[in-house]
């Protein structure tokens, strides 16, 4: 046997301080609430503690945001503008190190994804919108669109300093200003980018980033003076801000869960689509809003892809996720770890068959096997709601309309996956999802040129790409 | 088509697939595709393994051992084979602890030198033949060259496919001539070269890995070293999924070898990830996996002496045969 010997990053490129503060006004300021203590899910150990804002506090950022885009950024020429963000996305390369290591200590991902996945994407969303900046006139929204204002931004922890890009790029290169809450367990990369964006040297109060829990979400988005909000989460909470902004005549976009179904018909490339599952449910633990949690294979080779699949991820390797070779990392927090544990024992409860990796899961930390469920239907808890851990529902189905039928056949519509060498049925196969991303024989690929967003409870509006303009611009 | 006798019965699916050329052009045109997105993407995931210190010791004296040491020059002579011999006796002379490698690969005409210098070292004498590296010539010829080569004492035949027959779709041609090469083998061991960097696709790379398999052949191996690409890394991993595949049906391990263009170390260990990951931690020995190359034991040698000393040392210190 060959073990593969410890390879871990040092946590110490990480610059890891004890304490982080808010960003507001250009300034890293003490927040009024309660400080938090960001937990590192690959040990339980504490990280640091970071100030959270009051509502006051959210009051001071949005002012702030209001001040600057109107003094500053809302009237400064696109081609100047773009130069900021030009520098924000330099330096985010440079310290892409400092920030990868950051995100796996915070995140509990595995280095290898942070490093070659979250950090360079976010780099290149800042590069993208930068060259946008002084051509929106060309964006096929009217010679000259407009701002819209200061943004309200919510983002999650399942990619925290992606989001954030995804965020603040885009809402900067149309000339908005940005107030940002980033979530409560993963604060850190945020607040780096703000030292960044200092470096960058961007005018005060153009970005401001209040940690804090739901509380300081709630009274960000519910702001009378934020013209535009952006949310990404959960979707039980984006049902409530859609509510609270239902009448105002404020802006909203919203990015929420998934159920997506990955459909492996009978003449897929069977190597290729076992890898494309394993990156569809196993990437980032699971923690992808756009998952292939469902499985959707043509009975006719399940057996066969199935058996591929459990060696496939038998070779998996869980544990430190500063570990070069890490595959799959910690769960984010406990609560997550209880829910995902809550949903697999559902799924035994109601019958469908559970396969669990053998690997070795270390003593401390928050961790999860990797599990795939077969013999699930439609009906089973597993195959309706969203996990978002590392746990794979498997469902069959006989012809391609069944398929697609049962892809369908959910609330949400973020993402699909179609896996089959014949192009014609990939084609038509992509035009019956309903679903905003539909990859074919590949899956959780993402660039700052491709639309992503969803259809029904998964959200609307888009974000990256021209189409993403929009949500950013009074059009 | 001709039998194949040496090999052990087939299960019932694979022996239907040979019965006739029909039947083996239905079973290779009905294997599953292999997307080259997908593939090469794999591939480069696996090749960002951080393999360090013991890992990579073991890696390194384990690549040292599945080396095929090989010359295969026009100016290739009895004195070079000797010295080549006496390089995969003693890879590293300062370090009697450097593992011997596998074979040493020549020319037909060359195997009674090699065989002179390394008889009863347990070392193999791998003979290239059938007309190679094109294998243009008649199946007459093909197996007078392997008998040639066995008669002198090869251990091990590497042959060429017909690459022509195999790209013009005769596929029972190109499995006959497999299998008769495979009968004038004897009791030396048959490695099936399919040239990949001529197949061109990763799904012809999988149809001539089954076509070998099937045909008898007990390794497969990419390439002959005198086109480009040689051997690649999603190439390999197509034929590693191959031979996993084979095992998975029928329960005998074969084995793959790359040959051409692996030069470091580090790829080396990239290699051998692969074999780890792909067709399991069963393949990770020298009966199942083999390196051919002729700078990359030196590379190996150079690292290995890192690793234990702790610095880096230079060419000069390492044989040059």
């Amino acid at each position: 046997m060959w073990d593969y010997a410890p390879a871990p990053e040092s946590r110490d490129i990480a610059n890891l301080k004890p304490t982080y503060r808010m960003f507001v006004d250009g300034q890293f300021v003490e927040g009024g609430g309660e400080p938090l203590k960001t937990v590192n899910p690959g040990t339980e150990e504490v990280l640091a503690e970071v100030s959270t804002a009051t509502t006051a506090d959210v009051d001071k950022a949005v002012k702030a945001a209001r001040r600057a885009y109107e003094r500053a950024w809302g009237r400064m020429p696109g081609s100047e503008r773009a130069k900021y963000i030009f520098r924000i996305a330099r330096l985010v390369q440079e310290r892409a190190r400092e920030l990868a290591v950051l995100e796996s200590l915070d995140n509990g991902k595995p280095i290898r994804e942070s490093r070659d996945v979250d950090i360079p994407t976010a780099a290149a969303h800042f590069f993208y919108h930068a060259g946008w900046a002084d051509k929106l006139g060309y964006a096929g929204y009217g010679p000259d669109p407009k701002p819209l204002g200061v943004a309200g931004q919510v983002i999650p922890w399942n990619f925290p300093l992606l989001m954030a890009a995804w965020k603040i790029a885009p809402a900067l290169a149309c000339g908005n200003t940005v107030v940002l809450k980033p979530a409560e367990t993963t604060p850190l990369t945020a607040l780096v980018l703000a030292e960044i964006i200092q470096q960058a040297d961007l005018p005060p109060g153009v970005v401001n980033i209040l940690p804090g829990a739901g509380d300081v979400g709630a009274a960000l988005v519910s702001h009378d003076d934020v013209d535009k909000v952006a949310f990404t989460g959960s979707t039980e909470v984006g049902k409530v801000i859609q509510r609270q902004l239902a009448g105002t005549g404020r802006r909203l976009t919203l990015e929420l869960g998934g159920k997506a179904a990955n459909i492996v018909f009978d003449d897929a490339p069977l190597d290729q689509a076992v890898e494309g599952i394993v990156n569809g449910i196993f990437f980032n633990q699971g923690h992808v809003c756009c998952a292939g949690s469902r499985l959707l294979v043509q009975e006719s080779v399940a057996e066969e892809l199935l058996e591929k699949l459990r060696a496939r991820v038998s070779t998996l390797r869980v544990g430190d996720p500063l570990d070069k070779n890490t595959d799959v990392g910690a769960i984010n927090s406990r609560e997550q770890l209880a829910k995902i544990e809550e949903l697999t024992a559902s799924g035994e409860a109601e019958g469908a068959e559970r396969w669990t990796s053998s690997c070795a899961l270390p003593d401390k930390g928050f961790y999860f096997a990797p599990t795939v469920f077969s013999n699930v239907s439609q009906a089973m808890r597993i195959a309706r709601e969203e996990i978002f851990g590392p746990v794979l529902s498997v469902l069959t189905f006989r012809t391609p309309d069944e398929a697609v039928a049962k892809a369908n056949n959910t609330p949400y519509g973020l993402s699909a996956g179609i896996w089959t060498e014949k192009g014609s049925r990939i084609l038509w196969a992509a035009q019956k999802m309903r679903a905003g991303v539909v990859w074919a024989n590949t899956f959780n690929r993402f660039d700052p040129t491709a639309p992503f967003g969803g259809y029904q409870e998964s959200g609307f509006g888009r974000e990256g790409g021209r189409t993403g303009l929009e949500a950013y611009l009074d059009v | 088509m001709a039998a194949t006798s040496t090999a052990p019965p087939l299960p019932p699916a694979l022996a239907d697939a040979v019965r006739d050329d029909a039947s083996l052009r239905r079973f290779l045109h009905g294997l599953p595709g292999v997307d080259q997105v997908g593939v090469e993407q794999r591939a480069a995931g696996l090749g960002t393994r951080s393999i360090k210190k013991a890992a990579k010791l073991w890696a390194i004296d384990t690549a040292i051992s599945m080396v095929d040491l090989t010359t295969l020059e026009g100016a290739d002579t009895p004195g070079k084979v000797r010295s080549l011999a006496a390089k995969a006796r003693r890879p590293d002379p300062e370090r009697p602890d450097v593992p011997r490698v596998a074979a040493v690969c020549v020319y037909p005409d060359m195997v009674a030198a090699a065989v002179g210098e390394l008889g009863g070292t347990g070392i193999g004498v791998a003979s290239v033949a059938t007309a190679f590296p094109s294998g243009r010539s008649s199946l007459k010829v093909k197996l007078e060259d392997t008998a040639f080569a066995v008669d002198a004492g090869a251990t091990e035949i590497d042959m060429v496919i017909d690459r022509g027959a195999f790209l013009s779709g005769r596929y029972g041609q190109v499995f006959d001539e497999i299998v008769q090469v495979k009968h004038a083998c004897g009791d030396a061991h048959l490695k099936v070269i399919l040239e990949t960097g001529e197949l061109a696709t990763y799904d012809n790379v999988r149809r001539a890995s089954w076509l070998a398999l099937l045909a008898g052949g007990d390794f497969i191996k990419t390439s002959t070293g005198k086109v480009s690409p040689a051997a690649t890394l999603p190439v390999t991993h197509v034929m590693l999924q191959a031979v996993r595949d084979w095992h998975a049906q029928t329960g005998q391990r074969r084995g793959v070898k790359p040959a051409g263009g692996i030069r470091t170390t580090k790829d080396a260990v990239k290699y051998l990830v692969a074999v780890n990951e792909v067709a399991g931690p069963g393949w990770l020995t020298p009966d199942l996996f083999r390196f051919g190359a002729s700078t990359l034991l030196n590379d190996l040698l150079m690292q290995r002496r890192t690793q234990l000393d702790g610095h880096y040392s230079g060419p000069d210190y390492v044989t040059v045969d």
